[in-house]
């Protein structure tokens, strides 16, 4: 039986890595704005981006069967879909090489947007699918000591129900005394809060003290987290000219339509978007980019909210 | 039987075996075998003889099909005349996981539509994994005027509205299930349409919708069907409100409260406490969402009698834990979070005696930076105090081969031993060996094994532990193991009695696939996913066991040779056709 290839954490495997340069190069030729990453807000778009939302949002109706939980917080106007690409720069790239270096969430949470590591965004599509993640092979190979379990973000694992992964990451549980998140650290100044992203092996943090409006913090966290959507349609090629085909659409709505939420002050997971940006950012303690098909049974409460605060 | 020979077979009581009949008339052995339950005792009976067969098949109202796709509606109706209750599962077990494409299938309404028109007084529908629609739903309450009982876990497709049809139409209900499903909770209107005059509800679970119910018309509900035994509350009804729910329904025999965090007066614990106290009968508790340390006292007066205790969803400490089960000494099923801790399972280990299952789900999926969670000290610690355990579910951060060699010496009679090391392909923290050992000491030392799930480094030693020693096992889920196809081969080889297999992320390919050639047809299902086996492999299978329905999920962009996900399953109901596009069969 030949080796496996190494497969790194998010199934990248070395021979398949372009260079950085080229793919700046990509983007002009392959015309990836028409697949490109998104985070919109209800009723607005994000800047220099064309309006692909409308095409998207309108054959969401092939998406039949279950996962509709969040078809009506969506169709209310919402571009909320990361339609894949390569998104608009290279910033704030990161794809770890081996599985040694994958609890590097410490490692490479000091890197700013700014700095482009060399392996480049993954072509395969399944990025986040389970492509032998060969992480045994790697990271725990002569180590006398485990690394502190890097919570493997692979898909199904570990085997745990979606409904429950749901419910306790919409109410994470507190160990520490009750109230006081440490995660929202209210500085002079700053407001850091993480920003998780189902299927990335590791987390971000962004100080939304910086952004002055949902639309700055959607290109940011855009930026961040392009590259892990890239691969799910980058094997389909791009069809020129037309826009998106029907059946490329379905496969972004399939593989990669995410819906950002945030945890509030009460605790409760809330659709971003809803309420002002000041209220917002008061009562905004952690960010997650939730797969739509994750999220089912996340009743967005953020009306009744509203209508309880006003 | 006709009664001429009926007659004949009585006159004459012919003892030689080749011309012996049964000398029971089929009345009295139809009511003989309509006392049996389990469906395997019930299968072994129908392969008796013709005569037996058939009084099987007249006697036989409980119908439980493993896999939905291994017969059609139509074959068990015709089989089966007087059905009364049926249960059902789908998808393979990995869909769980997301790892089976959407739209896959098991969608129940040809069932519904073939039992509408052979089991018009069908009572009871239990379904794991299928897809039900809202129309499915509406469609099931109004087909049948005797429906009773209604449950459905780790289904998908439906929303409240469905829920409400059932409410709305289902006059005879007692039972209304709904746990753990993809739902589309549009509501909480769908409870108020239980119509004032209905009063036969024993069983009402709605803990895993989200949103807020009418609680004037639960408490109305609740009070006026005085045969309830089971109700699971939502997180939406809060501590005084299930106080008032008890006040009206002090026979509950299992409990599942709502959210258990706000905060209360004096009086208000005492009322709860109060309340929880009359309850005689409670034997299983579960719900407490966002559990506060401090109102968990109200809870032991309840505890003496418990045998289950769910405290899946209450992210209690180590010391709290230990607080509450200095109560419960009747312990015999424990769900809790790895929030206790090892010192929490301490606490287990000397407070319950008699404790036979243990679950202890992770917390904290998304945290990178908090380290917590259970280790091998946890469960070595149960073991010391709980000789009884046969259930373990145990999700843990790190575990030793020596540790499990202690915990099975403790405890032989493990059934279900289920050990996930989070951490794809961790090697014992300590000798930094793979786990081999560890499950090596389990299949040798505990003979009832009847399901393993394996984690941890793992080379083909531990397949062929598991071949040599494991006689008994049915259910195994293999992710991140193994070194080659010899590990396969082994399991395939050895497990006589094996029935349902699910591999993932594993080096086996063709030839480990093929090794199992003769077996699938006694098994249940086989499920292999991101291994190495090809198209190729999978076509010559199926080609080879006609009567195996072979499937191959592909995934986007993959390579075309590879069978990214197969799921082989026999079935005398012939390959399927309402597979998707991403499904193939071969």
């Amino acid at each position: 039986m030949s080796k496996p290839i190494e497969h790194d954490y998010i199934g990248l495997s070395e021979q398949q890595l372009p260079s950085m340069e080229k793919s700046s190069d990509k983007k002009d030729g392959l015309h990836l704005k028409d697949t490109e990453l998104r985070l919109g807000l209800p009723g607005s778009e994000s800047p220099e981006r064309e309006d692909h939302d409308q095409n998207v949002l309108s054959l969401k109706s092939f998406v039949s069967g279950a996962k509709r939980g969040f078809s009506d917080a969506l169709d209310g106007g919402g571009n909320w879909v990361f339609s894949g690409g390569s998104g608009g720069g290279t910033e704030g790239l990161f794809s770890p090489r081996r599985g040694g270096k994958n609890n590097g969430g410490k490692d490479l949470s000091g890197l700013d947007s700014g700095s482009v590591l060399k392996d480049g965004a993954a072509q395969k599509p399944s990025v986040v699918q389970e492509k032998k993640p060969q992480v045994a092979a790697t990271s725990s190979h002569g180590n006398g000591n485990i690394a502190p379990a890097s919570k493997a973000l692979v898909v199904g694992w570990p085997p745990i129900r979606s409904f429950r992964k749901n419910t306790l990451a919409a109410h994470p549980p507190k160990n520490d005394d009750g109230d006081g998140n440490a995660e929202a650290k209210l500085g002079s100044g700053c407001l850091y809060v993480k920003v998780s992203m189902d299927g990335a092996p590791y987390l971000r943090k962004v100080d939304l003290k910086i952004y002055g409006s949902y639309k700055d913090l959607s290109s940011a966290l855009e930026k961040m987290f392009s590259c892990f959507t890239i691969g799910q349609c980058g094997s389909h090629g791009v069809s020129s000219g037309d826009g998106l085909t029907e059946s490329r659409l379905i496969d972004l709505l399939h593989g990669s339509e995410y819906v950002l939420t945030y945890e509030d002050k009460d605790g409760d997971w809330m659709l971003v978007g809803d309420v002002p940006w000041e209220m917002f950012t008061d009562s905004c303690k952690r960010l997650r980019i939730m797969k739509s098909t994750e999220a089912i049974g996340l009743a967005p409460r953020a009306m009744e909210k509203c209508k309880n605060r006003t | 039987m006709e009664p001429s020979e009926l007659k004949r077979s009585k006159d004459s009581p012919n003892l030689d075996e080749s011309t012996r009949r049964s000398s029971f008339p089929d009345e009295v052995l139809e009511r003989v075998l309509s006392l049996l339950k389990s469906h395997r005792d019930r299968s072994s009976v129908s392969l008796v003889c013709k005569d037996w067969y058939n009084a099987e098949r007249w006697s036989r109202t409980h119908v439980f099909i493993g896999n939905c796709y291994s017969v059609s509606p139509e074959i068990v109706a015709r089989r089966f005349p007087k059905i009364r209750s049926v249960t059902l599962k789908g998808k393979p077990r990995f869909s769980d996981f997301n790892l089976v494409p959407e739209n896959w299938g098991a969608d129940i309404h040809a069932w519904l539509v073939v039992f509408a028109a052979k089991y018009p007084f069908l009572e009871e529908l239990r379904l794991k994994r299928m897809a039900i629609s809202d129309e499915s739903l509406e469609f099931l309450a109004v087909s049948f005027p005797n429906f009773k009982a209604l449950s459905l876990l780790s289904c998908d497709g439906f929303s409240t509205n469905g829920l409400a049809a059932i409410a709305t139409h289902c006059k005879n209900l007692t039972e209304l299930d709904i746990q753990e499903n993809g739902i589309d909770d549009k509501g909480g209107s769908w409870l108020s349409c239980f119509p004032e005059s209905f009063t036969s509800l024993e069983v009402l679970n709605f803990a895993n919708l989200s949103s807020d119910i009418n609680f004037d018309a639960l408490e109305r509900l609740v009070g006026r069907c005085k045969s309830m035994r089971v109700l699971k509350l939502n997180r939406s009804v809060s501590l005084e409100q299930l106080q008032r729910l008890l006040v009206n329904a002090p026979q509950l025999a299992e409990l599942g409260t709502g959210s258990f965090s706000e905060e209360l007066t004096f009086r208000q614990c005492v009322e709860l406490e109060s309340a929880l106290s009359n309850c005689k009968n409670m034997h299983t508790l579960s719900g407490l969402w966002d559990a506060k340390g401090i109102y968990l006292p109200a809870l032991y007066p309840v505890c003496t009698h418990l045998t289950f205790l769910n405290l899946s969803y209450a992210a209690l400490r180590s010391d709290e834990l230990a607080k509450l089960l200095a109560h419960c000494p009747r312990l015999k099923r424990l769900w809790v979070l790895d929030t206790v801790e090892d010192k929490g399972l301490e606490a287990v280990g000397m407070n319950c005696p008699l404790l036979e299952e243990l679950r202890v789900f992770p917390a904290d999926l998304f945290d990178e930076e908090i380290i917590h969670g259970v280790t091998e000290a946890g469960f070595v610690a149960v073991s010391f105090g709980c000789p009884r355990l046969h259930y373990v579910l145990y999700f843990c951060c790190q575990m030793t081969n020596a540790a499990v060699a202690t915990i099975v010496q403790n405890c032989p009679d493990f059934t279900h031993f289920r050990l996930c090391i989070m951490n794809p392909g961790q090697p014992d923290h300590i000798t930094n060996e793979p786990m081999d050992e560890a499950f090596g000491a389990v299949v040798k030392t505990c003979t009832k094994l009847q399901r393993l799930s394996v984690s941890g480094r793992l080379t083909d030693l531990t397949f062929e532990y598991i071949g040599r020693y494991a006689k008994n096992l049915e259910t195994l889920s293999v992710a991140f193991a193994g070194s080659s196809d010899w590990g396969m081969q082994c399991v395939m080889g050895g497990c006589s009695k094996l029935r349902k297999l699910e591999i993932r992320d594993c080096p086996f390919g063709n030839a480990a696939l093929l090794s199992g050639l003769e077996k699938y047809e006694s098994m249940r299902s086989l499920w292999m996913s991101a291994c190495n086996v090809t198209m190729n492999g999978c076509r010559l299978l199926a080609r080879e066991m006609p009567r195996l329905n072979v499937e191959v999920m592909k995934e986007d962009g993959s390579d075309d040779s590879q069978a990214d996900k197969v799921y082989v399953y026999r079935s005398i109901a012939g390959p399927r056709r309402d597979a998707p596009p991403s499904v193939l069969t071969l």
